[in-house]
């Protein structure tokens, strides 16, 4: 059993929970994960480390209510427990020196994207982070990006807060000023991965993503999370998830994620039938 | 016994069994297994041979013909510690050894009728074992040892070296124990409460099992070490499925055994939406290879549900590596077996998802150097059959995470551990490895047999230490 410590609803649909898990707090990297299983009945979801506490032994995740589980995660409490947190997984971001790195958190991308971003800074490269969000009330963590970032821009789709467009604007923008990039690390909702890749390309800016495909086990068992990176089949779980933007096949991850979109509804429809609260984020694809 | 009792010796004891119509309605067990009638007189068909060549088919060399001698006696108690004084997990094996090419093949009984039914009296005996029999436990002898991954050859040589003396403490990534026995092997076949009264006992040798603790990941062996722990051993399996590399591999539809088997098995999707995980009820489905996992994973989609069900196997029936009984089962569940057929694409329609897998037809050549025929494509015998779910069940390897996080340990060219073939020490000092990750894809009583013959070399190591 792992003790939810604190929760914090920081923006629509999105909750900070700091969990108590000493052993996962220890070894967290940034771009790791947990696999987590509320209950007995519980289904396995993968959710990012966004930060840790080491002396407290508190790992940090942040959950979008998107459906069943997540939703039933964020009516939780402090207090509360969950039943399985196990991790970390994946492999940690690759780090460079002497860089300027564009971070893009897109969305609940900024909670993944955060701890890279702080690491990079850390560890004395130019920082340029990129939020994105439709609009306003989805920004959360600006403070701590602003921390872990020499400069920061911001893009909403309705234009409520920052500049209005995509992150992808926001990166030409970069890219058109004359600074010179080394890399772009993009996370975030998958057709906005696909497109900062498809906008980088043509400067042959090295672009890493972190994908988001359907998870089990998340130890290399089942193959679930299998996706096309350079023609060739990989796990996410184990070989990533972060992969080369340029290589990833993501009409074949965006078709994949949709495995379960019947039985996604049908277990949505029995939980808020059962009394079950979720303010889930109105937006299926 | 009565003096006018006739013993035959010539026929087995049936089995009772879920009737096939019944059963592939539920995910009840197959077989209901002998009462104790039903035992005793099955166990006194042994002969109780002089040279019992039973025992040289068993990995772990169970005393056969004492415990069964034990059984005809009434002795059931007596029987069970028999039994555990050589396998710790018997509830198991009495039902997914493959004891026809095992126990039951040497049997002298066997030369002339049926071999006694060896692995279903086991079987009764743990079944049968009301208070759970205990060995009593040495002091703790002040070491520890650390065991990766939780399936047989883990529970074996934790069980092992806690009767030893050791404080052992088990590393298991999932969140249940028991390897493949939870999360492959299904309900019908091995009842999920079975493995858990096993997973007790070890337990209660003083055993301590810590779930979602990714070795490798969440704790490296060389931190184990550090820890105070004397030695290490791996039983970590052979999980990684593969793949045909053919197209269409990553349509929606598609599955590995261990993804189907895991959803269903460990995660209860058979029970959805009461459980939250879900699995694809399929209509049509095509599954892929001839072994124990392809026929668990044909007969775990009959019960979803599914109207056919094929098995695709590329050679024929009698080169299938699958245990008899569960190719039996198999056919009479209705599953319906496509011999000397290989896959060579699988269709999808415009949305991503399966609609058919097209096959090759194959024909036996010469024996390759594993002694079966080796098939050969017929040209241009192409046909498409109509599913919307495929199971690839073509075998697994080694997770090479413990590998990647290790220095130092040595693997052959499958990615299993180079160990030394009498003490399983591994490249690494302290080191030992068993079961799948040496074997790759086996038996549970090979992991069983390999595990305790390096709980006895651990012990030996730790005291040429002192
Ligand atoms: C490596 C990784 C890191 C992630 N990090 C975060 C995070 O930090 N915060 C966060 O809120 N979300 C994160 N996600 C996504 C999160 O796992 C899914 O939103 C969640 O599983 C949805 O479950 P649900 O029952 O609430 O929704 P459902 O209605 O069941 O599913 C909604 C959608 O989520 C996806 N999904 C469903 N089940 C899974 C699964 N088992 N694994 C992965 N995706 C699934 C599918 O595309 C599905 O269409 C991450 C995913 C991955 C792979
Ligand atoms: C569907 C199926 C049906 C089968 N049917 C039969 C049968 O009828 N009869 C038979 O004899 N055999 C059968 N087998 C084979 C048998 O189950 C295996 O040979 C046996 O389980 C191997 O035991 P093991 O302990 O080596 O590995 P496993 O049972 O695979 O256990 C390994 C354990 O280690 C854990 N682990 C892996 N990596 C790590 C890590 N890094 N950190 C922590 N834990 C880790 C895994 O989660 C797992 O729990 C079947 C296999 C399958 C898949
Ligand atoms: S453990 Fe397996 S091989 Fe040994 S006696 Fe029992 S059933 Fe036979
Ligand atoms: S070989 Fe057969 S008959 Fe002989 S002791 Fe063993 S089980 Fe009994
Ligand atoms: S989630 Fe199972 S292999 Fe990656
Ligand atoms: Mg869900």
């Amino acid at each position: 059993m792992y003790r939810i410590i604190s929760k914090t609803e920081l923006a629509e649909y999105t909750v900070q929970f700091d969990i108590e898990a000493p052993e996962v707090a220890k070894k967290a990297r940034p771009g790791q994960f947990v696999v987590v299983r509320i209950d007995e009945k519980g289904e396995r979801i993968p959710l990012t480390i966004a930060d840790t506490d080491t002396g407290k032994g508190t790992v940090t995740i942040v959950v979008q209510s998107v459906g069943k589980t997540t939703g039933q995660l964020c009516s939780m409490e402090a207090g509360g427990t969950i039943r399985d947190f196990a991790g970390p997984l994946g492999n940690p971001t690759e780090m460079v020196e002497n860089s300027t790195v564009v971070c893009i958190g897109g969305g609940l991308g900024i909670a993944p994207v955060y701890p890279i971003a702080k690491e990079l800074k850390s560890r004395g490269n130019r920082v340029l982070s990129i939020m994105g969000a439709r609009s306003e009330p989805f920004l959360f963590w600006e403070d701590r990006m602003r921390k872990a970032s020499d400069e920061v821009y911001i893009a909403t789709d309705d234009g409520s807060k920052g500049k209005k467009g995509f992150v992808t604007d926001a990166l030409l923008d970069i890219i058109n000023s004359g600074v010179k990039v080394d890399r772009v690390i993009a996370i975030g909702p998958t057709i906005m991965m696909k497109n900062v890749a498809k906008t980088t390309k043509p400067y042959n800016i090295k672009t890493i993503v972190s994908l988001n495909p359907i998870m089990v086990d998340g130890t290399g068992m089942c193959g679930s999370c299998r996706v096309t990176v350079g023609g060739k089949m990989k796990f996410s779980c184990v070989d990533g998830p972060e992969f080369d933007g340029h290589e990833v096949d993501f009409d074949e991850l965006m078709a994949r994620q949709k495995f379960y979109r019947t039985e996604e509804k049908d277990a949505m429809d029995k939980y808020t039938h059962e009394g079950g609260e979720c303010k889930c984020l109105p937006t299926r694809s | 016994m009565p003096a006018d009792e006739v013993i035959d010796r010539r026929k087995h004891v049936p089995v009772r069994e879920q009737e096939p119509s019944e059963r592939v309605g539920n995910f009840d067990e197959v077989s209901y297994g002998y009462n104790e009638e039903e035992a005793m007189k099955e166990a006194k068909r042994c002969l109780n041979c002089k040279t019992p060549l039973c025992i040289d088919g068993c990995p772990v060399g169970v005393d056969i013909p004492k415990f069964v001698t034990e059984i005809a006696k009434g002795e059931f108690d007596e029987a069970i510690k028999t039994i555990k004084d050589k396998n710790n997990l018997p509830a198991i094996c009495g039902r997914v050894c493959p004891q026809e090419s095992q126990c039951e093949k040497l049997c002298t009984l066997g030369m002339k009728w049926k071999p006694l039914f060896i692995g279903k009296l086991e079987r009764f005996a743990a079944d049968h074992e009301k208070s759970d029999v205990k060995p009593e436990l040495p002091e703790w002898n002040g070491k520890k040892v650390a065991v990766v991954g939780s399936g047989p050859a883990g529970l074996t040589a934790a069980a092992d070296l806690a009767k030893m003396g050791y404080k052992v403490v088990i590393f298991e990534a999932l969140h249940t124990p028991g390897g493949v026995l939870i999360y492959g092997i299904p309900e019908f076949r091995l009842p999920k409460s079975i493995v858990e009264k096993e997973v007790e006992y070890v337990k209660s040798l003083g055993v301590e099992i810590r779930l979602n603790e990714i070795v490798g990941r969440t704790i490296t062996i060389d931190e184990m070490f550090g820890q105070g722990f004397s030695a290490v051993f791996i039983g970590s399996g052979a999980g990684l499925p593969s793949f045909m590399r053919i197209p269409g591999e990553n349509l929606n539809g598609v599955y590995s055994a261990n993804e189907y088997l895991t959803r269903v098995n460990l995660m209860k999707a058979y029970q959805f939406p009461e459980f939250d995980t879900p699995v694809k009820k399929s209509k049509n489905i095509a599954v892929i290879g001839g072994g124990n996992v392809a026929m668990d994973a044909a007969r775990t989609a009959k019960r979803m549900g599914a109207d056919h069900v094929y098995l695709i196997y590329r050679r024929g029936e009698e080169e299938m590596p699958a245990r008899r009984e569960e190719t039996e089962h198999a056919k009479e569940e209705g599953i319906e077996f496509k011999l000397l057929m290989n896959p060579t694409r699988i269709i999808g329609d415009d949305n991503g998802w399966v609609k058919g897998i097209e096959c090759i037809h194959m024909r036996l050549c010469e024996p390759d150097e594993s002694g079966r025929c080796r098939p050969e494509p017929v040209q241009g015998s192409e046909e498409i059959l109509d599913v919307d779910t495929v199971v690839v069940a073509i075998g697994t390897s080694p997770n090479p995470l413990i590998v990647k996080t290790t220095p130092g340990l040595e693997t052959s060219k499958d990615g299993t551990l180079v160990v030394d073939g009498y003490t399983f020490m591994t490249s690494r000092e302290g080191v030992f490895a068993g079961g799948d990750i040496v074997s790759g894809a086996a038996t549970v009583i090979s992991a069983m047999g390999q595990a305790k013959e390096a709980a006895v070399a651990i012990d030996e190591y730790i005291k040429s230490k002192e």
